[in-house]
């Protein structure tokens, strides 16, 4: 199972997203944006496009405006065609698309999430936290049961760092977001100590809608957060580690955040194996 | 109202969404100035000037600009609102660093799929600040200067609604300009040569101006000019070389000074030749010695590069410097911190060939009381202005730039007040070899081609190094200052990473203070000599003088030398990665630097001139200890005197003069302080004092976990508001080697002995690393555990001078003592230095006022970590772990935050016996190999009683606590800052291992406790006994949270796991 990791242009989070990968057995590629868009590599060689978080061109217009920009209008080639046709592609294809932090609110802002409509245009917005600061603090995540996305399978709960300024989600209005919550797209949200969603600041760090950390789109393929499951991938990154060992020094070194990873390489392994004879008859014509 | 090559583009929020840019603006204006705004309005603008058909710009406004959710969108109409009768409009000067327009301007060329002229800036980002209040124009003003621009970089518009919105756009620069003077300097009086060097910011004396007269008028030197067509007086690029070569700033030419010693107490006098030589070089010289005697090899490169580096494994180095950035703090304080942050970055990515993956960024920053309510002087910003600017420029620099910012410190100081410290430090990991070359090597020969890389090169920075070496005045030339850009330099940083790897690069260098004169001008000591033809450097903007090209202090660049057979490869990727590369000249081996514009000469100077020239300076320095005195304690306590509360502890006087005498003057009696039967009001007052309290409304805008190898951070524990003593940054994910980062610095113990000062500084640093369970150097042969320590002197003008500086003898007397004490430290931890800096000149003068920092020294050091998981952090982790204090307190009260509590300062300034301090730390290295130390925190500010508290931060936990009866008064033991001390807990099975490897040293004190309540007696007696939620609330809800903004309510965790 191969991971493509976009970085370039102020994306920052690569090497610990390749690491996640390399972690939970897949193998991982860090490629400069550019060498996509100039058809250098072809995302068509992987089985999962990754947009690492970071501040791509510094967030300077609003974060993940001047990037999502590019993927949509930049041509490239003769033929005019852009990388959001290619991702579009890659997802009809059926493979998977993850953003974490500046990648969310690239996959946001590009309109391939939630993407309730299909037709991959923003409908819904990341904007300024409601502290108005930029924050790295700790959080709970809760799955949303009625999510179908196999990043998240089998998970319940989550403690990942969130580290951004602008993670507070907007839905314009309430038919669209009683459509995410119809779908189960709200797929994370932050949660108190008793593992409820809550709007409490700093549970809820940044003011969300929905109390919502993460999206999926209707079908489960592209999946993004706020949070930084790749900031957890040992358990020693967690601030309590000391403290928790000592209670249990036999629990796993492993990090919570790397649980998503496996899921998904798991996913992809096993979708791979069951389609490949498929593919090795499509490829013989 | 525009033709169709300029328009504007408005972005207002639509009716319902959250303004709360508009919110912060009326909050403030309300709580700092003290003026109602009412409500107020936020809104983007975009200038655009490029041809654009109005439905291109409609697309490029809605489309690339606008969020749909957010934005209502407005072209080219400048109009206000309804209800909203003035408004403040805050575009950039002429050459300001714009990184907003630029990135528009990339979404402008990836919309219009063109590339546009990169070379013009053709979109200008501003904003719009509409207000309900009808405020007069001077009260407007005030928002504007104080709290949403700074006047040097920014032009601010404001003024009614009613009257029309004034708009305005930078039109920078005028036609190319390649002038050079010649500036004559035979037959110039003594007087005049002083003159010219203070008009022109040369900042050269009397005697160095007459060093460079004299050059110019040799034969020699007359002869070989002759021959290469230069004039026979100096070119104004000449001196500007001269100059900038030879600034404090470059030069460290005080450190490098003969100095002439006298202690007036006992007559002693000596002399040191050169405190950089004496203290730092040679006593690392013979820790090297030692340590390679005992097969520790691992200091690699230490003074001279760009950092330090020491080796971690036979695969990688760790690269990591100390600098910092004062003088552009003080008059712009987002600008001054950005460029400081984004500057030493750019040391450990260019040392050796370059290309260092850095690893962290740790940050210390010395303030002046932000709360501070009387006048300013004359261009003198207000601490809590610097403290905000600041904070957010090592927000964007460290975050922006995807280096995580995992620990540091902030000191408050009234004589921080005229010129703020900021340190800024940045570690980073090499590999031993970039394509079968050692990577830490500095290697050029003659016809090596020159490349610059990064960023354009405009007006801004001109003179930085030369302006930061003298005292900051009124008449700071905006010039001096700049603002970086943070995504600029991650891209050259990428670059060089991948250039580096593919063995491109023969080595390289920043371009920092002295922009390339001083980048070529270092780089080309190497090969004997350069050649640069200034015509090919890229610009902003027109109108720059040759002399101005070369000095200029732009950000972003690099200084690369490229084989010309490497040119090809090099260039495709620097396209490809969209850095721009300019070649811009070559190396020699003729011994001249030789600059020139389209062919014609500009400079050409004598290498060894250049760089060896400088007259050296002979410094005097007067030792004399101050008269201090100790308080009493007066007891049984005086029910009347309780309760009468703290006296301002910021009561230093910004005159500069020193605290020393304070309490002790003569016309004061013998100073007294009243003691309570009951202490927990005071350690409450300590948790919330200025220097102790809570900076986690700072700590939580840096990103300290960016790449995922953070393992202590600065907060920790299951609230998340545990400090702890040094961050431990593990290198990569495939092994669990690490490094452990400390900061040591207490400038208040200067005011009693500067020696101690040092020496304190330096066993800070030492023992919050020993407490995250790192061990000393060299213990056992070849252990291979490397340390690596930056020294970074910030002193105020310790030049003596009849008028101007009649103390400059007893200030430089304080730094020769200061410096004996770091030889004595690193000698006896046998710990080398491996880089450092020097600030000479931290003075700020107005208004015949001066204000002069405390002279201060801060060490920050790293130390290698075997095994990242066994960490010791410093909060309780379970009840019935028995807590020992290591170490032995003294009758050191003197300096103390408890002392400044009481508003006194004392005698007895906290001593290091450096040989007791070696052995507890040996010990505690012990103790961890064997996994018997559960917590450990290192005593510092506020002492026993303090770090009690802060150890029950991070869970639920208490602790009863009994002191005893004997020895110490009970005032002492809970708040003596004696050095080289720890509060560590041991697990109940593991207590009698733990006391027979400690012996005497640990001194058990009582145990912790489920019930979250700290109780501490006293022969018995409670003395302190408080709930541990309310202590951390007193902590957490302190001075800084609360300008910050940031308090939390009582009892309410920060983490989800309690």
């Amino acid at each position: 199972m191969q991971a493509l990791i976009l970085t370039g242009f102020g994306i920052n989070c690569e090497e610990e997203f390749a690491a996640a990968y390399r972690l939970a057995g897949a193998e991982a590629t860090i490629v400069h944006l550019n060498q996509v868009l100039h058809g250098q590599v072809s995302i068509h060689d992987f089985d999962i496009l990754n947009f690492p978080g970071g501040f791509s061109f510094g967030d300077d217009l609003g974060s993940g405006v001047v990037l999502a920009n590019k993927l949509r209008y930049r041509q490239n080639g003769p033929h005019g065609r852009t990388l959001l046709d290619d991702i579009k592609q890659f997802i009809a294809n059926g493979k998977f698309v993850f953003g974490i932090c500046n990648g969310f609110q690239v996959l946001v802002k590009l309109g391939l999430l939630p993407n309730l409509g299909g037709n991959v245009v923003p409908e819904v917005t990341l904007t300024h936290n409601a502290s108005g600061r930029y924050e790295d603090r700790w959080v709970t995540l809760r799955v949303n049961p009625a999510s179908n996305t196999p990043f998240l399978n089998g998970m319940d709960r989550l403690e990942v760092p969130v580290r951004h300024g602008e993670g507070r989600l907007v839905i314009p209005d309430a038919a669209t977001q009683a459509a995410i919550e119809t779908a189960g797209l709200n797929c994370l949200t932050y949660a108190d100590f008793d593992g409820s969603a809550t709007d409490v600041y700093p549970f809820n760090p940044n003011g969300a809608a929905l109390n919502c950390a993460g999206l999926t789109d209707p079908t489960g393929q592209v999946f993004g957060l706020m949070p930084h499951p790749e900031a957890f991938l040992s358990a020693y990154n967690h601030p309590d580690w000391a403290r928790r060992r000592r209670q249990s020094p036999e629990a796993s070194e492993e990090g919570e955040g790397l649980q998503i990873f496996k899921n998904i390489v798991a996913h992809i392994a096993q979708k791979n194996t069951s389609t490949a004879p498929a593919a090795q008859l499509a490829n013989q014509h | 109202m525009s033709d169709n090559t300029t328009h504007t583009i408005q972005l207002t929020l639509k009716p319902g969404q959250h303004d709360g840019d508009g919110q912060r603006v009326a909050e403030a204006a309300a709580r700092h100035l003290g003026l109602a705004t009412g409500r107020v309005r936020s809104a983007a603008l975009y200038t655009v000037r490029y041809p654009l058909s109005e439905t291109q710009l409609h697309d490029f406004a809605t489309r690339c600009l606008a969020d749909p959710v957010l934005h209502d969108v407005r072209l080219n109409e400048l109009t206000g609102a309804e209800g909203f009768a003035t408004y403040i409009l805050v575009a950039r000067r002429p050459g300001v660093t714009d990184d907003e327009g630029t990135s528009a301007q990339n979404a402008l060329a990836d919309i219009l799929n063109e590339p546009l002229d990169v070379h013009t800036q053709h979109i200008f980002s501003k904003k719009l600040y509409l207000l309900e209040n009808d405020l007069p124009e001077s009260d407007l003003r005030r928002i504007a200067e104080e709290l949403l621009g700074n006047k040097l970089i920014n032009w601010l518009e404001v003024g009614r609604v009613a009257d029309g919105i004034r708009d305005y756009t930078p039109r920078p620069g005028g036609g190319a300009e390649a002038i050079t003077e010649v500036i004559s300097l035979t037959g110039r009086s003594d007087a005049e040569l002083v003159q010219l060097s203070k008009e022109n910011i040369y900042a050269l004396n009397l005697e160095e101006m007459q060093a460079v007269r004299d050059h110019f008028a040799a034969a020699e030197t007359q002869a070989e000019r002759q021959a290469a067509g230069l004039p026979a007086d100096p070119t104004d690029c000449e001196l500007e070389i001269i100059a900038q070569t030879w600034s404090e700033h470059c030069k460290h030419k005080e450190f490098s000074a003969l100095i002439n010693y006298k202690d007036l107490a006992t007559g002693e006098e000596k002399q040191v030749d050169s405190l950089f030589k004496t203290y730092i070089k040679d006593a690392t010289a013979e820790v090297d010695r030692q340590l390679r005697a005992n097969g520790n090899d691992w200091l690699v490169k230490v003074f001279s590069d760009n950092a330090g580096a020491v080796r971690i494994n036979p695969d990688s180095l760790f690269v990591w410097k100390v600098e910092t950035h004062n003088s552009p703090s003080a008059i712009d304080p987002y600008g001054g911190a950005i460029t400081g942050i984004l500057g030493n970055n750019r040391d450990p990515l260019a040392t050796g060939i370059g290309g260092a993956r850095l690893l962290f960024n740790t940050n210390v920053l010395c303030f002046g009381n932000p709360e501070y309510d009387g006048p300013l002087l004359t261009g003198q910003l207000h601490p809590r202005r610097i403290l905000e600017g600041v904070r957010k420029g090592i927000e964007d620099g460290g975050n922006k730039s995807g280096v995580p910012t995992v620990n540091g410190a902030i000191v408050f100081d009234d004589r921080y007040a005229g010129k703020p410290l900021v340190y800024c430090g940045t570690g980073a990991v090499m590999p031993m070899q970039f394509a079968g070359k050692d990577s830490w090597e500095k290697n050029i020969d003659a016809g090596d081609r020159i490349i610059m890389a990064g960023g354009r090169v405009g007006k801004d920075g001109i003179h930085g190094a030369t302006f930061s070496s003298i005292e900051l005045d009124e008449t700071a030339p905006a010039t001096a200052v700049q603002i970086g850009s943070p995504i600029t330099q991650k891209l050259a940083m990428d670059f060089l990473l991948l250039a580096a790897r593919r063995g491109l690069l023969k080595c390289s260098t920043d371009n920092g203070a002295g922009g390339l004169s001083s980048s070529v001008g270092e780089l080309a000591g190497i090969s004997g000599g350069a050649v640069v033809e200034l015509e090919k450097v890229p610009l902003k903007y027109p109108g720059l003088r040759p002399w101005e090209i070369f000095v200029s202090e732009s950000q972003e660049r690099f200084t690369l030398v490229v084989e010309p057979g490497k040119m090809a490869e090099i260039t495709a990727l620097g396209q490809e990665m969209e850095v721009e590369l300019t070649d811009i000249g070559h190396f020699t081996a003729d011994g001249f630097l030789d600059v020139r514009f389209d062919g014609a000469p500009v400079a050409r100077l004598n290498m060894h001139f250049l760089h060896e020239g400088v007259p050296r300076k002979i410094l005097e320095a007067e030792w004399t200890r101050p008269a201090l005195t100790e308080p009493t304690f007066t007891s049984p306590p005086d029910p009347l005197s309780r309760g009468e509360g703290a006296p301002d502890m910021h009561s230093i006087e910004p005159s500069g003069s020193p605290l020393r005498g304070r309490g002790a003057g003569g016309e004061v009696s013998q100073p007294r302080i009243a003691l309570p039967a009951d202490y927990t009001e005071t350690l409450t007052q300590l948790l919330g004092s200025l220097n102790i309290c809570s900076r986690e409304s700072v700590i939580r805008q840096y990103d300290h976990e960016v790449k995922g190898r953070t393992i202590v951070k600065p907060l920790m524990g299951a609230t998340g508001q545990a400090p702890q003593d040094a961050a431990v940054v593990r290198f990569n994910f495939e092994s669990w080697e690490g490094v452990a980062v400390s900061n040591g610095i207490i400038p208040r113990y200067g005011d009693l002995d500067a020696y101690d000062m040092s020496a304190g500084s330096f066993d800070e640093a030492v023992r919050q690393i020993i407490a995250v369970g790192g061990k000393l150097p060299n213990l056992t042969p070849g252990d291979g555990i490397f340390w690596s320590v930056n020294d970074n002197f910030c002193v105020p003008d310790s030049v003596y001078d009849a008028t101007s500086n009649p103390d400059g003898k007893q200030k430089l007397a304080k730094l020769v003592r200061m410096c004996e004490a770091l030889r004595d430290a690193t000698a006896a931890y046998c710990i080398p230095l491996t880089s450092g800096k020097d600030s000479m000149k931290n003075d700020f003068k107005a208004d015949g006022v001066k204000i002069s920092v405390p002279p201060t020294v801060l060490y920050s050091m790293t130390a290698k970590m075997e095994d990242v998981r066994r960490a010791v952090t410093s909060d309780f982790k379970q009840a019935d772990d028995v807590v020992y204090l290591l170490g032995e307190t003294h009758d050191e009260l003197g300096g103390s935050d408890f002392y400044a509590l009481h508003g006194q300062l004392g005698a007895n300034v906290p001593k290091v016996d450096f040989a007791k301090a070696k052995a507890l730390y040996t010990l505690v290295g012990q103790a961890n190999d064997q996994r018997l130390i559960q917590s450990c925190h290192d005593l510092s500010d506020g002492g026993l009683a303090v770090a009690l508290a802060e150890t029950t931060f991070g869970y639920g936990y208490g602790a009863e606590i009994d002191l005893p009866a004997a020895g110490l008064p009970l005032a002492t033991q809970l708040f003596s800052e004696s050095h080289s001390r720890f509060l560590a807990t041991v697990a109940p099975e593991d207590v009698v291992a733990f006391e027979q490897l400690l012996g005497s040293r640990a001194t058990r004190l009582g145990r912790v406790t489920l019930d979250g309540q700290l109780t501490v007696r006293h022969a018995g007696q409670p003395v302190i006994s408080a709930n541990t939620a309310t202590l951390r609330a007193a902590w957490t809800n302190g001075p800084v949270n609360k300008l910050l903004g940031v308090v939390s309510k009582d009892n309410l965790s920060h983490s989800n796991s309690l």
